[in-house]
C-alpha cells in the first residue's frame, strides 16, 4: 500500500540555524531516507524548493487563465518536501512518518495513493 | 466529550519555575480529575456488568463526566464523587430513548442498574467496585492483545479515543472503530459481576498486567534498553498498576510491575538536561532521580519476593533495582544484571531481551563480548527497524574501535528515532565518532555506507 508523506514545516526556520545545527538537521534526513531505504519501503521522495520559486496556475471556465507568482495557500507551515512509501498498511506508514523529522518540528501529513486500474 | 490532558507534576516541566497560586490551581485539578476518573470507572463498571450495555452506560456517563472535569477543580470534590456523577446521568438515562426493542431492554436494565447504585449509595455511602472485572473482560481471549491497553484506558479511566490513538500512534478515526468492535464483544461475552478473584480464567491476571505494562510502554523509545522515554500514557498506567496492586495486594507480579513502573518513572527528570537535551541512564545525576519513588519501588519488590514465585515483572523491576543502586555506587552490578537478563531470557525470550542483555554483556566483559551476544540474536526483521537495536550497536561498535561500522549503525538510528531529544543525543555521539582512518568493515557486519554519497530524496 502507498502513502505519501508531506512535509510541512516553516520554511524560513532554515535561514536562521546555526550551521550546526543545519548540518545534524540534514544528516538526520539523510539518515531517515537510508533507514527507509535499508527497510525496503522507500519509493521516492524529494526536498522543494522554497515557496517563493512556486507559481499557481488555474483556467476558469471561460478558458481565461490565471497566473500567479507563489504558492496555492498562504500558510504558517509549508509544503517542504515529501516521501513516497510502499508499506503493510495505515499503521505501519504513522510508525514511519513518526521518525520522520519533520514529524518533530512541523508535522507530516500521511495520505494513501487511490489505485488507479490501468486503462490500457 | 472533553478531556483534558493529565497536568504533569513539576518535575516534569523541567527547569521553569511555577508559582505558588499556579501550583495550588494545579494540585486542585489534579486532585479533581482524579477523583472523576476513579468515579467514572467505577460506575461505568458498576452499570455496564448490571446491564450489559456498555455503550449505553458510557453514552449516559459522557456529560456528567465531562461537567465533573469541569466543575470539581472549582467547586471541590463531592464528598461522594460517584453519587455525584450518577445523579447527573440518571437525568441523561430518563432523557433519552432508545428506538428497537433490543436497545429498549437494555436501556430499561441500564435505568435498572442506576437506581440500584443509588440505593446502595443511600445504604452505605459506596457502591461495589467491579472495576477489576472490568479489566479481566478486557483482556477476554477474543479481544485482540494489543486493543487490551486502549480497551482498559477508555472503560477504566474514561480517556478519549484520540487521546489513545496519540499515543499507540494510530489513527484517531482507527482506533474508535476498534474500540467500538471491542467493546461489543465484551457485551457479548457478559461482564462477570462478581469482582475479578472468583473463577477467573487462568492466567487473565496476566493479561491485566500485560496490557497496563503496554499502555506505560507506548510510544517508547528504549535507547539502552533499561531507560525508556516515558510515554504520555505513564501516569495512566501507574494509575492503573496501583489499582491493581490495590485489588489484588499479594499478587507477586502485579507489585512487580508497579516496581518496575516506578523505578522507569523516577528518573524521567533526570532523562532530559538543560535545554531539554537527552540524558542517557549512564550519565544521569542520581540526586535527579525520584528518591521516594524508588524507595518505595523497593519496598514493593521486597513483598513481591516473600511470595517466592519469580516473574517477568519481578525480575524487570530488580534489573532496574540493580540501576538504581547507583544513588550509592559508581556502577552498577553488571555481573547481577547480566545474570537477571539470562533469568529473563529463559522466562520470557524476546529478542529485546537479548539485545539488552548484549548490552549488559558488554559492560561486564567488554565491547567485543557484547557485540559477540549482538551477533548470537541474529537480527530478525523485528530488530532491523528497532531503533535501540541500532544505537546499541552503534555504542558497542565504536567502544571496540570499529569506526566505520559505528558511524553506519548511529546513521541507522537516528533515521529510526522518534524522539527528537535522543535523534539530538546520536548526532552528537556521530560527531563525537574519531576520524576513521582505517574503513575496514568488522568482520561479519553489515558493511558501513557512507552517508553523504547517498543524497537522494531527502527534504
Amino acid at each position: 500500500m502507498e502513502f505519501l508523506f508531506q512535509l510541512y514545516n516553516d520554511e524560513t526556520r532554515w535561514d536562521r540555524m546555526t550551521p550546526e545545527v543545519s548540518r545534524h538537521e540534514i544528516g538526520a534526513y539523510l539518515a531517515y531516507t537510508e533507514a527507509l531505504r535499508e527497510a525496503g519501503v522507500y519509493v521516492g521522495g524529494n526536498p522543494l524548493q522554497a515557496t517563493s520559486t512556486a507559481t499557481t496556475v488555474r483556467v476558469k471556465a471561460d478558458g481565461t487563465s490565471s497566473v500567479l507568482d507563489g504558492p496555492y495557500a498562504d500558510t504558517k507551515e509549508q509544503l517542504g518536501g515529501y516521501y513516497l512509501v510502499d508499506v503493510p498498511d495505515r499503521e505501519a506508514a504513522l510508525a514511519w512518518a513518526a521518525r520522520c523529522p519533520c514529524a518533530s518540528h512541523g508535522s507530516v501529513e500521511v495520505r494513501p495513493i487511490m489505485a488507479i486500474p490501468s486503462l490500457v | 466529550m472533553r478531556q483534558p490532558r493529565f497536568s504533569r507534576s513539576a518535575a516534569d516541566n523541567g527547569h521553569s519555575f511555577i508559582g505558588l497560586r499556579e501550583l495550588n490551581r494545579q494540585r486542585a485539578y489534579e486532585a479533581a480529575e482524579r477523583a472523576a476518573r476513579e468515579s467514572y470507572g467505577k460506575l461505568l463498571a458498576y452499570l455496564a456488568a448490571r446491564s450489559g450495555d456498555i455503550d449505553a452506560a458510557q453514552d449516559a456517563l459522557a456529560d456528567a463526566f465531562a461537567s465533573a472535569l469541569e466543575r470539581w477543580p472549582h467547586d471541590g470534590v463531592p464528598r461522594i464523587p460517584e453519587a455525584w456523577l450518577l445523579v447527573a446521568a440518571r437525568h441523561r438515562l430518563f432523557d433519552c430513548r432508545r428506538r428497537d426493542v433490543r436497545s429498549e431492554r437494555l436501556h430499561a436494565s441500564l435505568v435498572a442498574a442506576a437506581r440500584d447504585a443509588q440505593a446502595e449509595f443511600e445504604r452505605s455511602g459506596q457502591i461495589e467496585d467491579d472495576r477489576l472485572a472490568f479489566m479481566f473482560a478486557c483482556t477476554a481471549s477474543g479481544i485482540a492483545p494489543e486493543m487490551r491497553a486502549p480497551l482498559m484506558l477508555q472503560l477504566v479511566l474514561g480517556l478519549d479515543a484520540a487521546r489513545i490513538a496519540s499515543a499507540f500512534l494510530v489513527a484517531p478515526a482507527t482506533m474508535g472503530q476498534r474500540l467500538v468492535r471491542a467493546k461489543r464483544k465484551i457485551a457479548a461475552a457478559g461482564i462477570s459481576q462478581r469482582s475479578g478473584t472468583l473463577a477467573e480464567p487462568p492466567g487473565s491476571l496476566d493479561a491485566v498486567l500485560a496490557a497496563i505494562y503496554a499502555a506505560f510502554a507506548a510510544g517508547w523509545d528504549d535507547p539502552a534498553g533499561i531507560d525508556p522515554r516515558i510515554s504520555g500514557l505513564a501516569v495512566e498506567a501507574l494509575w492503573l498498576g496501583r489499582l491493581v496492586t490495590d485489588m489484588v495486594p499479594d499478587d507477586p507480579e502485579a507489585l512487580g510491575l508497579l516496581a518496575l513502573m516506578l523505578h522507569a518513572d523516577a528518573r524521567r527528570a533526570a532523562r532530559r538536561g538543560p535545554a531539554g537535551v537527552f540524558v542517557p541512564l549512564a550519565a544521569q545525576d542520581p540526586a535527579r532521580w525520584d528518591g521516594a519513588q524508588i524507595d518505595e519501588a523497593e519496598s514493593l519488590l521486597r513483598r513481591a519476593a516473600r511470595a517466592r514465585r519469580p516473574g517477568r515483572f519481578q525480575l524487570e523491576a530488580a534489573i532496574q533495582s540493580a540501576h538504581a543502586e547507583c544513588r550509592f555506587r559508581r556502577e552498577p552490578a553488571w555481573d547481577a544484571i547480566v545474570a537477571l537478563y539470562d533469568l529473563l531470557y529463559a522466562l520470557a525470550g524476546s529478542p529485546v531481551v537479548a539485545l539488552n542483555r548484549a548490552v549488559a554483556v558488554g559492560r561486564l566483559r567488554g565491547a567485543p563480548a557484547g557485540l559477540a551476544a549482538l551477533e548470537a540474536i541474529g537480527g530478525g526483521a523485528a530488530l532491523q527497524t528497532y531503533q535501540p537495536y541500532w544505537a546499541a550497536r552503534a555504542d558497542l561498535l565504536a567502544r571496540a574501535g570499529q569506526t566505520g561500522a559505528a558511524r553506519a549503525a548511529y546513521a541507522r538510528a537516528v533515521g529510526l528515532c522518534i524522539d527528537p531529544a535522543v535523534r539530538g543525543y546520536l548526532l552528537e555521539r556521530l560527531d563525537g565518532l574519531p576520524e576513521d582512518s582505517a574503513r575496514a568493515p568488522a568482520a561479519g557486519l553489515d558493511p558501513p555506507t557512507a552517508l553523504p554519497e547517498r543524497r537522494t530524496g531527502s527534504p
